[in-house]
């Protein structure tokens, strides 16, 4: 075979039960393509070759003896807040220091369970705030999409910039990643790749850094919708580890890939189209409007009304939970220590030099929104609205049975254009936070090019718990868009 | 201003994070900025509406109140910055 690393995670599992190729051969020729790109896009901060090989050679005798899982052999990234036993564990934040975990978080165990090797570690905002990347105590990531006519570094989006720019230079099959007001969706968008947010509750949490926990849902970045639908199937599952894991079946989520969307009825919420949004968006909006159309589908015009809401309560709600959950990092149990004079000082100095600067920010926002005076006016009102904003959904999908609408209000941004602005930088989860607020699932699908050559996505929400059906509407708009589209490759 | 310089001083000790003097006033305008757009808040009627506290209709599981792990002092302090004799080794705390 020519190019192993442009197989998709379907092709590539084929040609491994066809022994047409050994995840040996797979798993070298992604580690060096890995060696070869990532001084360039920086996508892995950690490469773990030998591990890698290992479970690669595993691979190979498991299926010799007809004992292949659901995805042996395959070689994936995994995002750098999930703990990976054995491998460092930072969350790409300094004050984890070196952190390696005397364990393995539930959704990559799962990965392994079923026959997965992993090649590296992929970088992230830190503690996962961010939509650009630049957060990350690593350094920022480069999307290997490029304007075009311009060499200009443009961010991947964030925060699982890692696991979007990786996936879509071939420096994995698919990679996990997360997502607490877009992470995943975002990025999916920026890179031309598929994401999707599962209904909160079917990715385990246990193993995973907490940045909010009410908000936080593990799920894949992959290359088309039907390597989202084989990589989820494998990450979901009840697990008593997690208390807010449901205890449900997980469905075989390839089956409704492809799945007929005829009679489907897919709401249009009036409020997703934005001042200032771009004109492109708004057609790609409508392409995709007019192909549910064709391939059978009623469109039906909703109305979300608590929409504008959604961003200012989920940044009072998320630094709340994330000042609370980041209380652990003091350097004492694990972690890097900073010495002050005495223990309080230890703290302080340990906690300055180990957060970056927007994870100080929200935490001394999480922190003022809940202190004495502040929690009814800002903490429980956004909860209030929460209430609001998740009835809004309830009521609409009375009469639909998902929601179109786009990704992101841009496509990808030059890195450094938005760093100096926090609410400019916030408005980019503006469509995706919605469903994180609401527990519901999301997926987002490359559905076309901007005039400068750069990709833009489709977002699919369904109702909880209905993923078969975002995954149908998903492949239907993937089918008929014929996103062929490559990033060309300069690293 | 609804933050001052005191204001930010008090939460990052609140938060336990050393704020330099020269970083105060900066922070607060930043944080003053975020909380004027997230201001927008005070125009929803939520006039009997109950804060929403869990995300998915679900009764958080009960288990049996037994031990299910633990007994493995070296993993827990496999990533200790000091440990001496399987203990952590933490500043000076009573006088």
């Amino acid at each position: 075979m020519s190019d192993l690393t442009k197989l998709t995670l379907a092709d590539a599992l084929d040609a491994l039960a066809a022994k047409k190729v050994s995840s040996v051969e797979l798993t070298d020729a992604f580690l060096a393509a890995i060696d070869k790109a990532n001084p360039h896009l920086n996508a892995y901060v950690v490469v773990t070759h030998k591990k890698a090989r290992k479970m690669a050679a595993e691979s190979d005798a498991r299926r010799a003896k007809g004992k292949a899982g659901r995805l042996d052999g395959a070689p994936l990234g995994i995002k750098d807040l999930f703990c990976t036993e054995g491998v460092r564990s930072t969350a790409c934040s300094a004050v984890l220091g070196d952190f390696t975990p005397t364990y393995e978080s539930t959704v990559t165990a799962n990965l392994w369970r079923d026959g997965a090797v992993m090649l590296g570690k992929l970088n992230m905002d830190e503690f996962a705030m961010g939509s650009s990347n630049e957060t990350s105590a690593f350094g920022p990531v480069t999307n290997p999409w490029r304007s075009s006519g311009s060499n200009a570094k443009l961010t991947p989006g964030g925060s699982s910039g890692g696991s979007a720019s990786a996936t879509a230079a071939y420096l994995c099959l698919a990679a996990t990643a997360t997502d607490t007001g877009g992470s995943i969706r975002q990025p999916a968008s920026f890179t031309g790749t598929v994401g999707i947010k599962p209904t909160y509750g079917r990715c385990s949490r246990w193993g995973i850094v907490a940045f909010a926990s009410s908000l936080d849902q593990a799920g894949p970045i992959a290359k088309t919708v039907k390597d989202a639908a084989i990589m989820l199937t494998s990450m979901c599952g009840h697990d008593a580890k997690d208390s807010t894991s449901l205890n449900v079946e997980t469905p075989d989520f390839t089956k409704a890939v492809g799945r007929s969307v005829k009679g489907l009825k897919i709401g249009v919420p009036k409020e997703y189209r934005v001042d200032g949004m771009p004109a492109e968006i708004d057609a790609l909006w409508e392409q995709g409007i007019a192909q549910l159309k064709d391939a059978g589908c009623e469109i039906v015009p909703v109305s979300l009304p608590h929409t504008k809401y959604a961003l200012p309560a989920y940044y009072i709600i998320a630094p709340a939970e994330a000042s609370s959950n980041l209380a652990r990092y003091d350097g004492m149990r694990f972690g890097a220590r900073k010495a002050g004079k005495d223990l309080t000082e230890t703290y302080e100095a340990t906690r300055a030099a180990g957060f970056g600067k927007e994870v100080q920010r929200r935490i001394l926002i999480g922190t003022y929104v809940l202190s004495a005076g502040y929690y009814d006016a800002y903490y429980l009102r956004a909860q209030k609205v929460r209430s609001r904003i998740a009835e809004d959904f309830t009521n609409v999908f009375d009469k639909v049975d998902a929601i179109l609408t786009p990704t992101a209000p841009s496509a990808a941004f030059a890195l450094g254009e938005k760093a100096g602005d926090p609410v400019q930088m916030y408005l980019n989860d503006i469509f995706t936070v919605t469903t994180n607020l609401a527990g519901l699932p999301g997926i987002s699908v490359p559905a076309g090019l901007d005039a400068k050559g750069l990709p833009l996505g489709l977002q699919v929400i369904g109702r909880a718990l209905d993923e078969e059906t975002v995954f149908a509407v998903a492949s239907a708009l993937e089918k008929a868009a014929g996103f062929t589209a490559k990033p060309g490759v300069w690293w | 201003m609804a933050v001052d310089e005191n204001t930010v001083r008090r939460v990052a000790h609140l938060a336990r994070i050393a704020l330099p003097e020269d970083r105060l006033a900066p922070m607060a305008a930043e944080i003053n900025g975020i909380l004027a757009w997230i201001d927008q808040l005070n125009e929803v009627d939520v006039e009997g509406v109950a804060p929403m506290t869990s995300v998915v209709a679900a009764k958080l599981p009960l288990r049996e109140d037994v031990v299910t792990d633990g007994g493995d002092a070296r993993k827990v302090l496999a990533n200790a910055p000091k440990t001496e004799d399987g203990f952590f080794v933490v500043p000076k705390v009573v006088e």
